[in-house]
């Protein structure tokens, strides 16, 4: 009943339902609620890694040398304990930087080089096609050997059947025409694919529970437990081999590189890579694989040894081949249920390898080799186009099928010559070759483009000759003297002992020599040169703070509370405070202030703050706030280093813009000042010019017209001339108070001080005006006057004083009826002079204004012009005189209650003490 | 969870413990003849290691912090 | 016909000196010594000319020009400013706000009397 048609429906049926659960994913992923956001999904993902190198392989290679197959899932364990330092750092920076696939990882990190995108491409591509050949090879001998049943016949050697009759052909169309229906329907720009996801995920359980059945079956089924196996197995000295292995260094060595083969191979495949770090939803997921992923490799495991040996033991020597007996073993028992059901679990395993491993490759072709090119030929004008998504989709498609087609050649080239293990391990290799740049790249700061370029080249050149070269001599496509003699028969270029090396199996020889160049020249390579700007730029994006720990995530917990100011002290208040609310907004939050103290704020504060002051500081600043566990010694010595570098050049870049800002400020203020001190000068000039000009106009008036008219009446003559006399002592007067007032103001004026008694003065200037008041019958009232009050002045200077108060004041007083009193009284330390006068008083905002040149405040008339008796100057005047010994000189009144002027100097300690002359002091 | 420094060490720690486990000279002890719970030593020491490290890896991230 | 003229000036001496030259060509002369004052004769007297200081107590000339200008009564008015601040803001600032000439402080009797029959021709 297991007829061919039977198996290719059952085939297309798995297929179908598939299919079906990529179709479901990929629309609940369109309405957002994705199907495989959860680390379980994420875990059952990663089994992508078990292929038929694992489900058919794994037992031909136990069939072989036992426990030998083990060390390839020993390595993935041993890489996601260094989960932390490594994959989660990965995921971190590829989704920062948006990065798709490998190649893009290598390329951004080393200044985002085209050239170096297309070399990883190329070496991918050549490094992955044996292992997909692996796949066809594995799906269509299962696929022959079944519809044989019940006979078990081992297929024909891949070369020898006919291109159209070749089972390998037709599983390659079928794959390649699957993969595309999956993987390029639509452009995705994170070029994550939700529905192949959800599709490997069903996939790794149904490999797993077909392994788990057939194990089972063997060993419960056709023996009576594992123990039962290896005791029978140990009877049978040919099959007794298999329970040890050779004691030897070689062995243990060869032993030690798988294991670390597998554990880059497990980072560094195109379709490890896509699955684990693009197609990662939640970097949280990682923690759930961490343990999940190695429980699923231990499971699929662990029936592999009992297996192969009760094949040996079944089947006689060199019958069927090892690699089928998962298949051959249920079938010799005529399980045609459990035979299918393998062959699903077999087909599961390859197709899940090959459609994510040839999705990544397309990815890497089409974005990394194809469109850099396309976009270079400039005749093509693509750079002008503005929708290139179909032509991307049309690449891709094209890039799986051929990409499948070279998997098939390689297969009907070299197939036959090699185990599946063996296949799988050159393409393990192949890819071991981008570890230096990977690694090398997240952790040192150091490398350059040049440097992984050529490390890169060293590395593929000599994995080709030593690895892929003699597989083709093996089968026969090169001649087999190339691996006895070497090229052009020197033997020290024999592939499998390059210079001699010996004692190694081939692939410890492969990666001895290909990672050692490869390192090598990376580093080598590298250090020529200090990274240009972009590398370092790069380079900091990728390897990040000094401390490993700097991309994981925040244990502790810190509120807004602290967060927020933490921030504000680097941002300013109002960018942090908008950072916060778009935070808060990308959360669904209304406010700031419901955002909840977790760890993921305090990441997003550390990231706004790297942003401003480097990730390192910004770790140390937010651990400050964040409660966690205390950072390590070394952690924080690094921290302190690069922190106090940066703070060293902050603090000076800040001194540096506080003196900027402070000159600037002080430049400022003396341009304000002078241009202040400008406009003062241009007002006092244009003021000056008016008040010389006003009585220049009369003057001038009643010159001309006199002159003009001899003929005028005496009375109008005696008039216009008295008029023109005034105007000119007007003018003279004036002239003399603009030059004390310059005199006064340059410092230049000349003091004769001596004691002076301050009645004395007093009662002369009053004597002086008696004639003004008189004739305005104003009222001078001496009466508040006390005799003997000495202080030290310029007697004229101080005269002058008194008779611009006292005059000021009649000018201002009504006639008749106006009064002006004077008043002089000592205290211990001053003595104080008023001048009262019962005038229109003076507004409160005019008191400091009088005392400017040329204003006068007093009856409402605030503008300059000037009453015969006034010039403007005679208050700023003695205001100065008066400043100059000491004293003070201001003026209280009220508008309609008179106004009084007041001044006080220092009283001279002696009254009595005898004349003291110091003239011309200044 | 990986989110602190102390379980990416203790995690980085089974690693190194992995590494000796895995390799030699401490598989040189097991790879002999004779049976270890009615397996080969070898088997048996690495299928059992392998789990015992799968368990503590379980043990580090899954637990809660105190 | 004799042409009506209104002196604006606070300084006493000047408003004598232009008052007497005024009348002596003819001109019916009134003096106004503040802006306000000045703005209220204007409108009473519907002089053909004003003589307007710039700097005086109140009302600034600019101001009593600027509303001389604005009242519709006084469609002809001519108006002369007077300054005795001579610059040349000043004179571009009076002549935007619609006087028809500018004189400056000290000023020659004859070219002002020139300017104003001028004016009124």
């Amino acid at each position: 009943m297991l007829q061919g048609w039977v198996v290719v429906l059952a085939s297309f049926l798995y297929l179908g339902v598939l299919f079906g659960i990529a179709w479901y994913a990929d629309r609940r992923a369109d309405q957002g609620r994705s199907l495989i956001a959860n680390p379980v999904v994420y875990a059952l993902s990663l089994g992508v890694y078990c292929t038929t190198w694992t489900f058919y392989g794994s037992v031909g290679r136990a069939a072989a040398n036992g426990i030998g197959f083990l060390p390839i899932y020993l390595g993935p364990t041993l890489l996601f304990a260094l989960a932390g330092f490594i994959l989660y750092r990965m995921i971190r920076v590829a989704k920062a930087n948006r990065i798709t696939s490998i190649a893009d990882f290598v390329a951004s990190r080393y200044g985002k080089s085209q050239l170096l995108g297309g070399l990883v491409t190329v070496i991918a591509v050549v490094g992955v096609i044996p292992y997909i050949a692996l796949q066809l090879k594995a799906v269509s001998n299962s696929f022959t050997i079944l519809s044989n049943y019940p006979e078990i016949v081992m297929p024909a050697a891949a070369g020898a059947v006919p291109l159209f009759q070749d089972s390998a052909l037709y599983v390659a169309m079928i794959l390649a025409a699957f993969t595309i229906l999956f993987g390029t329907r639509h452009l995705d720009a994170t070029e994550r694919h939700e529905g192949m996801v959800a599709a490997i995920a069903v996939e790794s359980i149904v490999k797993l529970v077909a392994f788990l059945a057939v194990g089972a079956f063997v060993v419960w089924g056709l023996h009576g437990g594992v123990a039962d196996i290896f005791a029978r197995a140990a009877e049978v000295p040919e099959v007794a081999r298999r329970l040890t292995r050779a004691d030897t260094s070689a062995s243990y060595g060869s032993w030690g590189t798988l294991v670390f083969l597998s554990l880059f191979a497990a980072l560094l495949l195109p379709r490890q890579f896509q699955i684990a770090v693009v197609e990662n939803v939640d970097v949280k997921h990682l923690n759930r694989a961490v343990w999940m992923f190695p429980l699923y490799l231990f499971l699929i495991n662990l029936f592999v040894l009992p297996v192969a040996l009760a094949g040996l033991l079944h089947f006689p020597a060199g019958t069927v081949d090892a690699d089928t007996f998962v298949l051959t073993l249920p079938m010799a028992h005529q399980q045609e249920g459990l035979a299918l059901f393998v062959f699903i679990g077999g087909l599961s395993a390859a197709t899940g390898m090959v459609i994510v491993e040839t999705i990544a490759l397309s990815t890497m072709v089409c974005n990394d080799l194809v469109m850099p090119l396309l976009l270079r030929l400039r005749w093509l004008g693509l750079a002008e186009k503005a929708d290139l998504s179909g032509l991307l989709l049309e690449i891709r498609r094209w890039a799986i099928a051929i990409i499948l087609g070279l998997g098939y050649l390689y297969f009907r080239v070299a197939g036959e010559a090699y185990a599946l293990v063996s296949i799988g391990l050159i393409s393990f290799a192949a890819v071991a070759q981008f570890a230096p740049v990977v690694i090398g790249g997240l952790f040192w700061k150091g490398g350059t483009r040049d440097g992984a370029l050529a490390g890169l080249a060293a590395g593929f050149v000599l994995w080709a000759y030593t690895l892929l070269l003699p597989s083709f001599a093996k089968s026969g496509w090169l001649p087999e003297g190339f691996i006895a003699h070497g090229l052009f028969g020197i033997e020290l270029l024999r592939p499998q002992h390059l210079f001699g090396l010996s004692g190694l199996d081939e692939i410890t020889h492969c990666l001895v020599w290909s990672l050692l160049a490869n390192l090598g020249a990376y580093i080598g390579v590298s250090l020529l040169r200090v990274p240009n700007a972009r590398e370092a730029r790069q380079a900091s994006l990728f390897v990040g703070g000094t401390d490993l720990a700097g991309h994981t995530a925040w244990g502790g917990s810190a509120g807004v509370a602290d967060l927020l100011p933490l921030a504000a002290r680097f941002l300013g208040r109002e960018r942090a405070e908008e950072a916060f609310l778009r935070h808060a907004r990308s959360r669904g939050l209304k406010s700031v202030d419901e955002l909840p103290g977790d760890a993921r704020l305090a990441n997003f504060a550390e990231n706004l703050l790297a942003g401003a002051i480097g990730s390192a500081s910004a770790r140390a600043m937010v651990a400050s706030v964040v409660s966690e566990e205390p950072l390590g010694l070394d952690e924080v010595m690094n921290i302190l280093d690069e922190a106090s570098q940066v703070r060293a050049y902050s603090r000076e870049l800040e001194q540096k813009s506080q003196e900027l800002t402070r000159a600037t400020a002080d430049l400022r203020q003396a341009n304000e000042r002078l241009r202040e001190l400008d406009r003062m000068k241009d007002d006092f000039i244009s003021t000056v010019t008016h008040e010389l000009r006003t009585p220049l106009t009369s003057i001038r008036a009643f010159s001309e017209m006199l002159h003009e008219d001899p003929k005028t009446d005496l009375e109008q003559r005696t008039k216009f001339l008295g008029i023109i006399v005034s105007e000119t002592v007007r003018l003279s007067r004036l002239i003399n108070q603009i030059l004390d007032m310059a005199k006064l103001e340059s410092g230049r004026a000349e003091w004769t001080v001596s004691a002076i008694d301050v009645d004395e003065v007093i009662r002369e200037a009053a004597d002086s005006l008696t004639a003004l008041y008189a004739e305005k019958r104003v009222a001078l009232d001496l009466d508040g006057l006390h005799p003997g009050l000495t202080v030290m002045a310029d007697r004229d200077r101080l005269m002058q004083v008194m008779v611009n108060l006292l005059s000021n004041a009649l000018k201002f007083v009504p006639t008749d009826t106006g009064r002006v009193k004077v008043g002089a009284e000592g205290t211990a330390s001053e003595v104080r002079v008023s001048v009262t006068d019962n005038g229109p008083g003076i507004h409160a905002a005019d008191h400091e204004v009088i005392f400017d040149k040329f204003r006068q405040g007093s009856g409402g008339t605030d503008v300059l012009t000037d009453k015969p008796q006034g010039t403007g100057l005679g208050l700023p005047i003695s205001r100065q005189i008066i400043e100059y010994f000491n004293g003070r000189l201001w003026v209280e009144s009220a508008p309609g209650a008179g106004a009084c002027f007041l001044f006080t100097l220092p009283r001279q300690a002696s009254d009595n003490d005898a004349k003291q002359t110091q003239g011309g002091s200044q | 969870m990986i989110r602190t420094r102390l379980v990416a060490q203790r995690l980085a720690f089974l690693f190194l413990l992995g590494c000796f486990f895995f390799n030699y000279p401490l598989l040189s002890i097991f790879n002999q003849g004779g049976s270890l719970f009615g397996m080969p030593p070898l088997y048996a020491w690495l299928m059992g290691s392998w789990l015992f490290l799968i368990a503590l890896l379980a043990l580090v991230i899954e637990r809660k912090h105190g | 016909m004799t042409h009506r003229v209104l002196i604006v000036d606070d300084e006493p001496n000047i408003v004598i000196s232009l008052e007497y030259l005024l009348k002596k060509e003819g001109f019916a002369v009134h003096v106004a010594t503040d802006g306000e004052a000045a703005l209220a004769m204007a409108a009473e007297l519907r002089p053909d000319l004003v003589l307007l200081d710039v700097m005086m107590p109140k009302k600034s000339g600019f101001e009593v020009c600027e509303a001389l200008r604005a009242n519709p009564d006084l469609p002809a008015l001519k108006i002369i400013m007077l300054t005795a601040k001579g610059r040349d803001t000043e004179i571009t600032k009076g002549l935007a706000l619609g006087a028809n000439a500018y004189v400056t402080k000290p000023f020659s009797t004859k070219d002002l009397v020139a300017q104003i029959k001028t004016l009124l021709a």
